[in-house]
């Protein structure tokens, strides 16, 4: 039984995008990561072929689609390798803010360019000394006539260095409560006080631009808030269900991938005159594996469809990023050794998916915080 | 052997005294992206005596054993895992020469390996896997006083850098554990190697590792290491020993992402606190302090059981699995604890967790410790 139901629409969008991404993103993929960066105009190939927020309703160019769509965009995203085009990221937890969230102008000014690809929008809540504890933030908004004036740094932002539109959470300092002072405020790039700092360099997503950013007296106009005045933490709240979910799309189709280069090497790579996947030990490693990787697919699409159903899975949805971020990093972690010395250079495909599916279980809350907070939901 | 010598924790000083005054970050991950060999540095361990501190004293090394050995490798990996790598591999497949060559073979080669005149590479595997003894294609045959080889070499360390490289061949008819394969010295200078560079690597950027191809390369029938015949069975018995150096570094590795993890979580405040005062984080903290007890305990039993005369291949294969599975689990929790901090190049422990995995993977990867330690434990069934 299928568990996700896709109707002719999806399959058709499912098919587009696979031939757009085998043209437009599969035979690049290897030079953008030497470049460390992916190039603005294959957002905007992307946004010109339909595939960036779909969930966008018609009149601002989307296809208004369900989240159906997100598991399809990430599902063949994977399959390209490539990291540093994030489009999960844009379509599924930054531009839901400024969908649910935005002020008519607001939707109006920015949405049609998300969907486009001319606008690449990228969410700032970390801060140097505020991870995992986000309420610790101390970027400062203090709003003064018509402007609102930030003050702070935000590191580790995906899309920190194309971005052109960037949703921050900043805090007001005259308010001490630290859960009713933080806003969400809408800041272009290119506004004076906005400065985006060097590229990190990090293990993997070599090709996403990961950056610091750094306000000093950056002044917006006060129409830039996002929502009512210090009800930042409601809607991050609110979007962390799917933004976890996101990330749960991420994990089991990467594994998925991993799993099936290794089973492939296995067939291919002989060790005493024989093919290792005729290797007892590599055989119940191989089925372990797949074990897993079933189990995390199953949960997996289980939540899509409780999420499509409106249903409240915060719960599930802090373990299965837990479990499945942590499940792809065992599988590459495993493949990587089953292959043996091979695993060792770049050129096996395992290895960049090793770097890269390290952050996972970093990212959008570690996974000690999914813990903490499937913990505290039950009332422990 | 619950307590270092005297002189063996002299060594350990000497090698930390070392590590702080000549490593430095940034100048290792300048030459990993540059793929160049820390040589400066090299020689300055060599002055110091820290290459081939195993080897006789005779061909101008330390006169000591391989514990000494495993002593040095992992404190200087613990410093930098890969600065400590790149100079712990610097001699790799000289072992092979210490222990197997004759008088002429290891007086006129051994001294240029301790006066850091040149590095070292073997070649023994032949399959993309690695690891692998049951495919054995290069040939050397005998043409008039010369030994003349043929063939392709998978993955040599110091591959391309080296002065010279021992090299596998088959050398008769039959080809087993016993019989049929020889060690032959190949002088880097001769005529027809090439060198196929393999690429970026998961980790060791700075240490030169390429598949070799002999194509008609004549060396000097002296040139043969060892008994002719015995080339697997010296091959096996090399990779005992250099396992246990091996589990030394892994050990080294993961002491430092541990340190590093460890000054983290005692600075680093989040909810008003420091990391170090949750309970997940002490007890991740006390696993990790558990795992680099127990894979240094297993690595120097090893190399203390080889010292003595009672070298053990299944205690250095179960050093080699435990201690490389070890660093991998510790390095990895090591970037856990760091969060966002622990992916960025910046913090080292994702290069540490890197250069811990290749441990795993090289030398044999866990099925086929597995198997050696199954050969020995369960011997043969009636």
């Amino acid at each position: 039984m299928e568990i996700i139901t896709y109707t002719s629409e999806h399959h058709t969008f499912r098919k587009r995008l696979r031939v757009f991404l085998e043209n437009e993103v599969t035979p690049h993929v290897d030079q953008w990561e030497a470049d460390h960066i992916v190039p603005k105009t294959v957002w905007q190939k992307m946004g010109a072929g339909g595939f960036l927020c779909p969930s966008v309703s018609k009149e601002y160019g989307g296809i208004g689609g369900d989240y159906r769509y997100a598991v399809i965009v990430a599902e063949e995203m994977s399959r390209t390798r490539c990291t540093g085009l994030a489009a999960s990221l844009h379509s599924d937890v930054v531009v839901p803010y400024l969908d649910s969230f935005g002020a008519l102008e607001q939707k109006r000014k920015y949405l049609p360019g998300c969907v486009s690809g001319d606008i690449v929008t990228a969410v700032a809540m970390t801060e140097p000394d505020a991870g995992s504890d986000v309420a610790g933030m101390k970027t400062t908004a203090v709003e003064a006539g018509d402007e609102v004036i930030i003050n702070g740094s935000k590191t580790f932002i995906s899309n920190g260095v194309i971005c052109d539109l960037l949703i921050i959470a900043a805090r007001d300092p005259g308010i001490a409560s630290k859960h009713h002072a933080v806003s969400l405020y809408l800041v272009e790039a290119g506004t004076p006080g906005f400065e985006k700092g060097r590229q990190l360099e990090k293990m993997g997503w070599h090709s996403q631009d990961t950056a610091e950013l750094f306000f000093n007296d950056c002044r917006i106009p006060k129409g830039n808030r996002l929502g009512e005045n210090g009800s930042g933490f409601i809607m991050l709240m609110q979007k962390l269900q799917q933004e976890r979910l996101t990330c749960v799309l991420g994990a089991v189709p990467a594994a998925e991938m991993i799993l099936e280069w290794t089973v492939d090497s296995c067939r291919k790579l002989l060790r005493n005159g024989k093919p290792l996947i005729r290797s007892q030990a590599i055989q119940f490693a191989l089925v372990e594996m797949m074990t897993e990787v079933k189990l995390g697919r199953t949960f997996m699409e289980k939540l899509v469809m409780d999420h499509i159903e409106g249903q409240n899975i915060v719960i599930e949805t802090s373990m299965a990023k837990y479990w499945t971020t942590e499940m792809v990093n065992r599988i590459a972690d495993r493949s990587l050794e089953i292959v043996g010395e091979v695993g060792t250079l770049e050129s096996c495909p395992i290895v960049r998916a090793k770097r890269d599916v390290r952050v996972m279980s970093i990212f959008a809350g570690t996974n000690e915080i999914m813990k903490g907070i499937a913990a505290k939901f039950m009332g422990m | 052997m619950f307590e270092l010598t005297r002189s063996q924790k002299e060594i350990q000083k000497a090698a930390q005294e070392f590590a702080r005054g000549e490593f430095d970050k940034e100048v290792t991950v300048d030459l990993e992206k540059s793929h160049t060999y820390p040589t400066e540095i090299w020689k300055k361990a060599v002055e110091l005596g820290f290459i081939g501190i195993q080897f006789a004293e005779k061909y101008g090394g330390g006169g000591l054993g391989i514990l000494d050995a495993c002593l040095v490798a992992e404190t200087l990996c613990r410093k930098d895992s890969t600065m400590g790598s790149a100079l712990s591999l610097a001699s790799f497949g000289a072992e092979c020469l210490h222990r197997f060559g004759d008088e002429k073979l290891r007086g006129s080669f051994l001294p240029r390996v301790t006066e850091g005149e040149i590095l070292t590479g073997i070649g023994l595997f032949e399959t993309e896997r690695g690891d692998d003894f049951s495919v054995l294609d290069t040939t050397a045959v005998r043409s008039g006083e010369e030994w003349v080889v043929n063939g392709k070499k998978r993955y040599v360390i110091n591959g391309g850098t080296a002065g010279f490289y021992i090299v596998l061949c088959r050398t008769g008819e039959t080809c087993d554990e016993n019989n049929g394969t020889s060690m032959i010295l190949v002088e880097a200078g001769r005529t027809g190697i090439g060198c196929i560079p393999l690429g970026d690597k998961l980790a060791l950027n700075s240490v030169a590792i390429a598949d070799l191809t002999f194509d008609q390369v004549r060396v000097p029938m002296s040139n043969l290491l060892g008994k002719e015949g015995k080339g697997i069975a010296q091959a096996r018995a090399f990779l005992d020993e250099v396992k246990i150096l091996a589990a030394a570094r892994a050990v080294g590795i993961a002491a430092g992402a541990f340190d590093r993890a460890l000054a983290y979580v005692k600075q680093r405040e989040q909810f008003d606190r420091k990391l170090a005062q949750f309970q997940i984080t002490r007890h991740k903290i006390a696993d990790m302090a558990t795992k680099v007890e127990l894979a240094r305990l297993i690595t120097y039993r090893a190399a203390s059981d080889f010292d003595t005369g009672k070298p053990d291949p299944a205690m250095s294969a179960m050093a080699k699995m435990a201690a490389a599975r070890m660093a991998v689990e510790v390095s990895d929790e090591a970037i856990q604890l760091f969060g966002g901090y622990g992916y960025m190049t910046e913090q080292e422990v994702e290069r540490y967790y890197r250069e811990a995995k290749t441990i795993e993977l090289c030398l044999g990867t866990r099925e086929s410790q597995k198997d050696r330690i199954a050969d020995i434990v369960i011997g043969k069934l009636k």
